[in-house]
């Protein structure tokens, strides 16, 4: 009896239950304007031009962005700080900087690039722009504003958490993948976050997720808690409470 | 036995018993603009149907942004394709090629006229029935469209200029006048148990009683199915689409169409599916008769033709499209020899039991001598391509 139900003619019919049973489960659209996926950490979206705690601009018109851009979509200038009003720390800063985001395919490799942890991306990849002019970001545009954050420009459409963790700090996990460096801080300062705490590297993943004091994305903290990690122990910072 | 006999003795429409007045001519045209309606939102209704079902069937939502639901995105659709420019090509055939969507488009178009949707109705002292026309060839119409409706596939393929669409037009006649003969001989089974054309008395004979009366078990249901294949077939409706094979022919006999001509192509295979379904529920479903409430016609027949179409949705959601050998095996090796014996079981048993029994054995035994046939054949040609390939 049982080579009956497992015969072809039977399993013909067996596979018009597989689709049969769907419209009773829930479903896996995304009703994508109204509802959203969490976006990853690491997330490549629009450029951001950092500054240090004091407001210094972190560029020093080096062009190692521009020269790495696999688009050629980066234009830099640099040119030397006026002694009496300079704008970044060193010798030289980013006297023009732009980015045609026409060209630009968000490959980050300008952020890898950067020695200053100068540019980084931010999450926002819904912008559009009607006209030539506004596809291409200047200084103005790409600098974090006094309190650190990226400027919101009208045509971009801004989401809670787009702009959250933009520095270079969550992008760089004990880099070259050596284990010495980890826990040590290895970015600097911030304006409008300080020094971040060091993260952990990756040799430790239990480690890494609770010593992290960061926005932990919603993968992340369900992750840490399928494995019982107390995430709830040490909740990190929220952005809006941090030193701002 | 007594419809039967009943429907032998029947005479079309009751509306013309009187001569052919101003009121008879009023009831046609209203009955033919009501028809030409009836497809037309049948068409804009089913495309969103089999999205919004195949969707479901897929976990997913379907359409669900123009208009409440989404329920207007076949009309959005419609109205964006007549708004598009009518690119003819350069070495198109221009007459024909212009032609051939309304050949596709008409054929089904008028089939659909011979469909008894209820009963009869009294209007103003007219008596009519619930169907445009009930010519005394009746179901034939339905064959008829299905063969002329080939014209349409093949004259658009050929006159592109174009070799993929002439491949399609190629492998849809192909499919469809190999279909076409299974699909005969089942409805000549269902005229044979009706004794008449007239699609009305098909639709009578099954009247009454409860289920048992429909021909889908009076015929022994194999014919149903047969049938049910055969058009799907004929429609080239999934799993039998190789007429419009994306991976191999990029989108087959009517990939050169835009705007009208295409609009009318996929216009045609929806009207053409929705007939159809209609024709399957006319020929075994019992038509407008239903298994209980026998007042409620039409509604009957709406809900019987909204499963059907639910049916084939299912079907376009689960099966895999067939290989063309595979085809044409079903076709001719399976689905002919399958409702010859049919046809000969059902005449015979509508005779007498004894003879039902004696064809079913004879039709059993052919089914022996012909897999035995279709075996001997197979190993034979294996053979010769084993010893041509040993062969130095």
């Amino acid at each position: 009896m049982s080579s009956f139900f497992d015969s072809r003619f039977v399993s013909f019919f067996k596979g018009f239950l597989v689709t049969g049973k769907q419209p009773a489960k829930p479903k896996v659209t995304i009703q994508y304007p109204e509802e959203k996926r969490p976006k990853p950490e690491r997330f490549h979206g629009r450029h951001v031009l950092n500054r240090y705690e004091d407001g210094m601009e972190k560029c020093i018109g080096c062009e190692l962005c521009a020269g790495v851009c696999p688009a050629k979509c980066i234009y830099v200038r640099g040119a030397d700080n006026p002694p009496d009003a300079p704008v970044s720390p060193g010798e030289r800063y980013g006297f023009v900087y732009e980015i045609n985001f026409l060209r630009c395919i968000h490959c980050d490799m300008c952020v890898e690039a950067c020695p200053t942890e100068a540019i980084t991306e931010s999450k926002l990849f819904e912008w559009s722009f009607t006209n030539r002019d506004d596809a291409i970001y200047t200084k103005a545009e790409l600098v974090v504003d006094d309190s650190g954050s990226p400027q919101q420009l009208p045509w971009e459409d801004w989401k809670p958490g787009d702009d959250a963790n933009t520095s270079a700090w969550v992008r760089a996990t004990s880099p070259s993948g050596r284990g010495d460096l980890e826990g040590k801080v290895l970015w600097s300062g911030e304006l409008g976050y300080g020094v971040r705490p060091p993260q952990a590297g990756q040799s430790d993943p239990e480690a890494a997720d609770v010593t992290a004091d960061f926005d932990i994305s919603v993968r992340e903290v369900e992750a840490a808690e399928l494995r019982g990690v107390g995430v709830s122990t040490v909740r990190p910072v929220r952005r809006a409470e941090g030193p701002r | 036995m007594l419809a039967a006999v009943a429907a032998a003795s029947y005479n079309g429409d009751p509306v013309f018993a009187k001569g052919i007045t101003l009121g008879v001519w009023i009831i046609e045209l209203v009955k033919l603009v009501a028809v030409f309606a009836i497809i037309m939102v049948g068409v804009l209704f089913m495309v969103m149907y089999e999205r919004k079902a195949v969707a479901y069937l897929g976990n997913r939502w379907g359409p669900n942004r123009a208009g409440p639901k989404g329920w207007l995105q076949s009309l959005a659709d419609g109205l964006k394709l007549f708004f598009k420019e009518a690119l003819v090509p350069e070495g198109a055939d221009r007459w024909v090629y212009r032609a051939a969507p309304v050949i596709a488009m008409v054929p089904v178009m008028v089939s659909f006229s011979v469909i008894p949707i209820g009963d009869t109705v009294t209007v103003a002292g007219y008596t009519t029935r619930l169907q445009l026309a009930d010519p005394p060839w009746g179901i034939l119409v339905m064959l008829m469209a299905s063969s002329i409706s080939v014209y349409g596939v093949m004259l658009a393929g050929w006159a592109s200029g174009s070799k993929y669409p002439l491949i399609g037009a190629v492998r849809a006649s192909a499919q469809m006048i190999s279909y076409e003969a299974a699909l005969g001989l089942t409805v000549a089974t269902v005229v044979v148990l009706t004794g008449s054309l007239h699609t009305s008395a098909i639709v009578a004979a099954q009247h009454g009683g409860v289920l048992y009366h429909w021909n889908v078990f009076r015929a022994y249901g194999l014919p149903a199915a047969i049938f049910f294949v055969a058009i799907t077939a004929e429609m080239t409706r999934p799993p039998f689409d190789l007429v419009e094979a994306e991976e191999e022919l990029a989108g087959g006999y009517n990939m050169e169409y835009s705007s009208i001509g295409f609009a009318l192509f996929y216009l045609a295979e929806y009207a053409a599916l929705v007939t159809n379904s209609a024709f399957f529920v006319t020929l075994f479903l019992g038509g407008p008769d239903g298994p209980y409430w026998h007042t409620i016609g039409p509604l009957w027949f709406v809900i019987k033709v909204l499963a059907v179409l639910y049916v084939y949705v299912w079907i376009r959601a689960t099966l895999p499209r067939l290989r063309y050998d595979q085809l044409m095996d079903l076709g001719w090796k399976k689905l002919i020899p399958a409702s010859l014996a049919m046809l000969l079981i059902v005449a015979a048993g509508h005779i007498s039991w004894r003879w039902g029994l004696a064809a079913l054995s004879g039709s059993l035994f052919a089914f022996i001598l012909l897999s035995r046939a279709i075996e001997v054949g197979r190993t034979q040609v294996e053979e010769g391509a084993q010893a041509e390939l040993e062969s130095p």
